[in-house]
């Protein structure tokens, strides 16, 4: 059964056994608005928590994608480059943009989850 | 004061409105002790009248390029502009309006944008050109910066053919970002060997073509090593106009394109305001300094123009963006687009094939005085003279003869041992009697 | 039926939505394709004569393939850029309130001065004995800029305000290197307010950027600045008056305490229009500061430029300015142009001396306004601001409380929220009333803001008929009908524009229908009219 964790940046990570799934939260992309660009690191690079990971691009916006934890980048979603708008129509499905080989799933700990995110974003909004 | 519409009675009628006793009381956050009490020491205001005497004063003390034989180049070019240019540019629409960030109103200066990018990118044969930079100069140093932003090195070798203005501005950058910019020595006869200074740090090779010395270079054995290395060719030009006549440097493999266009739409105007052309292959798209505008459609399916990629830009961007350049050479840009416009391909292969006819007539000419030798085998429209004796002396002294003739080498690379070297222009403009009077006053000034 | 390349007329037709008409145009209001598509490579404007058979010298660099750009006749031209300028606003055409832009009025004297030919035919590397009028001119200029804001060198040869910011930047780290301390001084202390361009330039000049909160009332608080000083500081960059329209009013407790840390003041001198002639930078304890001579000193902005950023120095800064500067000689005045001669210049950030077509006329309104009209034209434009702000504020929220403004007056977007529109939405509707909007989303410490600079160019009945429109369109926003501003404009020569469609396919320059197919592929259909064949 995965569980998605979330992080106060707005990534969230879907985890299953070693590897886990990064993407932006529903919140994050409707900050954004249309996305227009996604850059995406090379497969095999590793991220520490908190690092930069990725950039999303709107029209009148950039915003960073840290790690939510660290790990190995295992593929990321290539998709995006022809179709960015992926992260507005299903950011927690088709618009993920990275996978991720834990390195310390203790790591996890430290992030929200759905139901503390949930309650974090009446704070910020 | 005739540019202010308030009247006296209207300031009273708006301080009430605004509810403050005294136009200084809106001024009550300047520390007391700072504000300045009575005006400062400067002359009071001046009628248009007076102004223009005043100004016309001024201007009667300098030499025109226009009134005298004129062949003075080194990095600009006195070219003629149709009137119609400047009638155009002057059309208030263009000329007071601000950057288009309001799509909906400012198609007028997008489209036209829009039609420069694709002529610059043309004339090139680059793939994508941005809305300009300040100048020849300052493109240079964008494009060496962008090179070191997409190779992740940091050491750019500069031509010694390079403008040494331009390689100073570049020398100047990268020393206060911590880059290493390695200018070679003059090169006044496109001898160096740049492919052998290729490592694997090297992040560009700027060469520039025609170089300051007026040489034509052949960029394609450079960029094939360069491209071996995994280091960028970045292709300057201070003559746009050459690129009528001339191998255009995206067809020698540039992938990225720095020129000065103030040849085509722009006065010389003692230096500025002139206008930076910058192109780049389509993959290095996001890593390009300053505007770009691209085609969408409105809410009704017509087609029109806003400004686009924005997120490199500073605004967004702020420290990470890829240049802090906001404000560029719109109106300088709008003069460049509509001369080649009236102009078209063929206008302007014609104009560059009279400057090159011209100028190897002019060549010809000095070439046959005694004492003075033209050192290039290929150049456009300028070419480099050695003469026995100071060039500096000759220059002025060929001034007080009322020919303006050519720059001194020295002037702009000094202690070089240059000191015997004219760079000498000649452009449509020039007459064969203005021609004539270059030799006579060069004859002249060797001969006593 | 074609149209010019090749597109069938009656698929266009099709497209055709029922309430245009034939031709696309409305009455004065024209559609005007691009030059690619009305012009020929052969055609021209531009009457030469082919020279006479002679020997090139090209070696083998000859030009192969020609750049097949269209050429138009005069009369094409003529008309194709006088149509597209009519798709333009313009300051000459209405009020343009862009806040921190300063939209002056542009006096056309100063442009008939700059064309004199014994200004705009000069060359800057002719005999400097053949232009001692400009030379004058360029050193008349800079001790003006001296005496209005009381400092002692001014470096003449930037091209706009981010290069003079670089300039200044780097006369900073050229100070802060002749002092050894290049290696611990590294920080840059930048104003969550300010313009994009100043973390920009201190980020190019080598430095690291770190942000300054602002206090509740918009300006910076002394303590907050103190706080983030350190031998590790080498600068703050602060604008004065600041984007929110405020003046820093404890600039000065300020500049000392970044003076005790051994550190610079850079002041951004956008907003120098409101203070000239009220108050001195140099006396306010400014180390540097560039002036946008394209906003304070009314050379037109262009549709983005040309502009000119000449950068004021203390006497901590001056020996570091870069080449060029002017020397007074025996004999007149000499352009020192090289390092060599000027040990202490930190280098040469452009070719040739600067923009003299931009000094020729902002020193023309310069003579014209005087010591006495330059500040005058401060306090309209201070009065003017004011007078926006009385008109509005009772409808529109402030973000740092009730207080009287600079230049310009910010207002929030809290006041909108209740509505449902956007900052934008209200903006775009103020094009339909035939106004420009004011700047929005700018300063980023104010959510949804609404910055409006009026100039001292408005008149009064200008200003009113101006406050009377924003105040009906706040009052529809208020009363709901989000009809008139969602899809605004209606009126203008586009509605909305696709921004997300063209940054998700950049397209940046008109190629060839068919020539190119990927960047052809979605092309929206022109929407100049065709040609009957």
């Amino acid at each position: 059964m995965p569980a998605t964790h979330y992080t106060k940046s707005h990534e969230y990570i879907r985890v299953e056994g070693e590897t886990g799934v990064v993407g932006i939260t529903d919140f994050a992309q409707a900050q954004l608005g249309d996305v227009v660009f996604v850059e995406l690191p090379p497969v095999g690079q590793s991220l520490s928590k908190g690092t930069e990971a990725a950039t999303v691009e709107s029209v009148k916006a950039a915003a960073e994608v840290n790690a939510p934890v660290s790990g190995t980048v295992i593929d990321v979603n290539s998709a995006l480059g022809d179709k960015p708008g992926l992260v507005n129509e299903d950011p927690s499905g088709t618009g993920w943009f990275l996978k991720i080989k834990l390195t310390d799933a203790a790591e996890l700990d430290s992030l929200m989850d759905e139901n503390a995110y949930r309650e974090f974003l009446k704070t910020v909004s | 004061m005739r540019y202010l519409p308030l009247n006296s009675e209207d300031r009273a009628d708006m301080l009430a409105r605004v509810g403050v006793a005294n136009i200084d009381a809106l001024f009550a956050d300047i520390p007391k002790a700072k504000r300045l009490e009575h005006d400062l020491d400067l002359p009071p205001r001046k009628t248009e009248i007076e102004v223009e005497r005043l100004l016309s004063g001024l201007a009667a003390k300098n030499v025109p390029a226009g009134a005298v034989p004129f062949f003075v180049g080194a990095g600009a070019y006195k070219h003629h502009v149709p009137a119609s240019v400047d009638h155009l540019i002057q059309r208030s629409e263009f000329l007071t309006s601000y950057t288009p960030y309001q799509p909906e109103i400012a198609q007028g200066t997008l489209q036209t944008i829009f039609e420069f990018q694709t002529q610059v990118a043309g004339l090139t044969a680059m793939d994508v050109a941005n809305a300009s930079m300040y100048d020849g100069s300052t493109a240079t140093v964008e494009a060496v910066a962008m090179a070191h932003r997409i190779t992740k090195r940091r050491k750019a070798i500069v031509s010694g053919g390079l403008h040494p203005h331009y390689a100073e501005a570049v020398r100047t950058y990268a020393a206060m970002a911590g880059d290493d910019a390695l200018v070679l020595a003059p090169d006044v006869f496109a001898a160096e060997t740049l492919g052998a200074l290729v490592d694997e740090e090297t992040s560009c090779i700027v060469v520039q073509s025609p170089d300051f010395f007026g040489n034509l270079r052949d960029l394609s054995d450079i960029a094939a090593i360069c491209k071996a290395k995994g280091a960028l060719l970045v292709a300057v030009f201070t003559e746009a106009v050459s690129l009528g006549l001339v191998q255009p440097p995206g067809a020698m493999g540039a992938d990225i394109v720095a020129g000065e266009g103030q040849s085509i739409g722009n006065r010389l105007n003692f230096g500025g305001p002139y206008v930076g052309l910058f192109a780049a292959k389509a993959k290095y798209l996001r890593q390009m300094p300053g505007r770009l505008c691209g085609e969408t459609v409105d809410a009704s399916g017509r087609r029109g123009f806003v400004l686009t990629l924005s997120t490199r830009e500073q605004h967004i961007r702020r420290d990470k963006a890829t240049s802090n350049i906001c404000t560029n050479s719109g109106l300088a840009s709008l003069a460049f687009t509509i001369h080649l416009t009236l102009l078209g391909d063929a206008g302007l292969r014609r104009l560059a094939r009279i400057n090159h006819a011209n100028a190897v007539d002019l060549a010809d000419r000095l070439a046959a005085i005694a004492g003075v030798k033209v050192l290039n085998k290929t150049f456009f429209n300028e070419f480099t003279l050695k003469i026995a004796g100071d060039a500096a002396q000759a220059v002025e002294r060929m001034a007080d003869l009322g020919v303006l003739g050519g720059v001194p080498v020295s002037r702009l690379l000094p202690d070089k041992g240059l000191d015997d070297l004219i760079l000498a222009a000649s452009t449509e403009v020039n007459t064969e009697a203005d021609r004539a009077a270059f030799v006579e006053a060069l004859q002249g000034v060797l001969s006593c | 039926m074609l149209m010019r390349h090749g597109r069938s007329l009656e698929a266009a037709e099709a497209a055709v939505p029922e309430t245009r008409t034939f031709t696309g145009n409305r009455g004065l209001e024209i559609e005007e394709g691009l030059i690619f598509e009305i012009g020929r490579p052969e055609n021209t404007g531009v009457d030469l004569d082919e020279p006479a058979p002679f020997e090139h010298r090209l070696g083998s660099l000859e030009r192969q393939e020609p750049s097949g750009l269209p050429g138009l006749s005069e009369p094409e031209t003529m008309r194709h850029y006088v149509r597209l300028s009519r798709m333009n606003y313009a300051i000459d055409a209405g009020i343009y309130p862009l806040g921190s832009c300063t939209m002056k009025h542009n006096p056309r004297l100063n442009e008939a001065m700059a064309r004199l030919s014994g200004f705009a035919d000069i060359h800057p590397l002719q005999p400097q004995a053949s232009v001692q009028g400009a030379l004058e001119l360029i050193a008349e200029l800079a001790r003006w800029l001296m005496v209005l804001t009381g400092m002692d060198a001014v470096a003449m040869s930037p091209r706009a305000g981010a290069h003079g910011e670089a300039c200044g930047m780097m006369a900073i780290k050229a100070a802060i290197a002749a002092k050894g301390e290049e290696r611990t001084r590294k920080i840059v202390l930048v104003p969550e307010s300010a313009h994009g361009t100043n973390p920009a330039s201190a980020a190019g000049a080598g430095f690291e950027v770190r942000p300054v909160p602002a206090r509740a009332d918009g300006t910076l608080d002394p303590a907050a600045v103190q706080e983030r000083l350190g031998p590790d500081v080498a600068a703050i960059m602060l604008t004065n008056p600041n984007t929110c329209g405020l003046f820093e009013k404890d600039i000065v407790e300020i500049a000392a305490l970044i003076h005790e840390a051994g550190a610079y003041f850079y002041c951004d001198g956008a907003n120098f229009n409101a203070i000239m002639g009220k108050t001195r930078p140099g006396d306010l304890g400014v180390d540097a500061m560039h002036i946008n001579l394209h906003k304070t000193f009314s050379t037109p902005h262009g549709g983005g430029g040309p502009g000119a950023g000449p950068v004021v120095l203390s006497p901590r800064l001056a020996a570091y300015a870069p080449v060029p500067f002017l020397c007074r000689e025996e004999g007149g005045l000499r352009l020192v142009e090289q390092q060599s001669e000027a040990p202490g210049a930190f280098g040469r950030i452009a070719a040739f001396h600067g923009q003299m077509g931009m000094f020729v006329r902002a020193y023309a309104y310069m003579l014209s306004h005087g010591a006495d009209g330059l500040r005058q034209a401060a306090e309209d434009a201070v009065l003017n601001a004011n007078y926006v702000r009385a008109g509005l504020r009772d409808l529109m929220s402030e973000p740092f409380g009730d207080r009287p403004c600079m230049h310009e007056v910010l207002f929030d977007g809290a006041w909108l929220k209740p509505t449902g529109l956007t900052a934008l939405d209200f903006a775009k509707a103020m094009i339909d009333e035939g106004f420009h909007p004011m700047t929005i989303y700018f300063p980023l410490v104010a959510h949804g803001a609404m910055l409006i600079e009026p100039t001292e160019s408005e008149s009064k009945a200008s200003l009113d008929l101006f406050i009377a429109a924003l105040r009906h369109l706040a009052f529809a926003a208020r009363r709901g009908e989000t009809e008139r501003f969602a899809g605004a404009p209606y009126q203008a020569p586009r509605e909305r524009l696709d921004e997300t469609r063209a940054a998700r396919n950049p397209i940046l320059k008109w190629t060839k229908p068919g020539h190119l197919k990927a960047a052809h592929e979605g092309r929206p259909r022109a929407a100049t009219p065709f040609t009957i064949t």
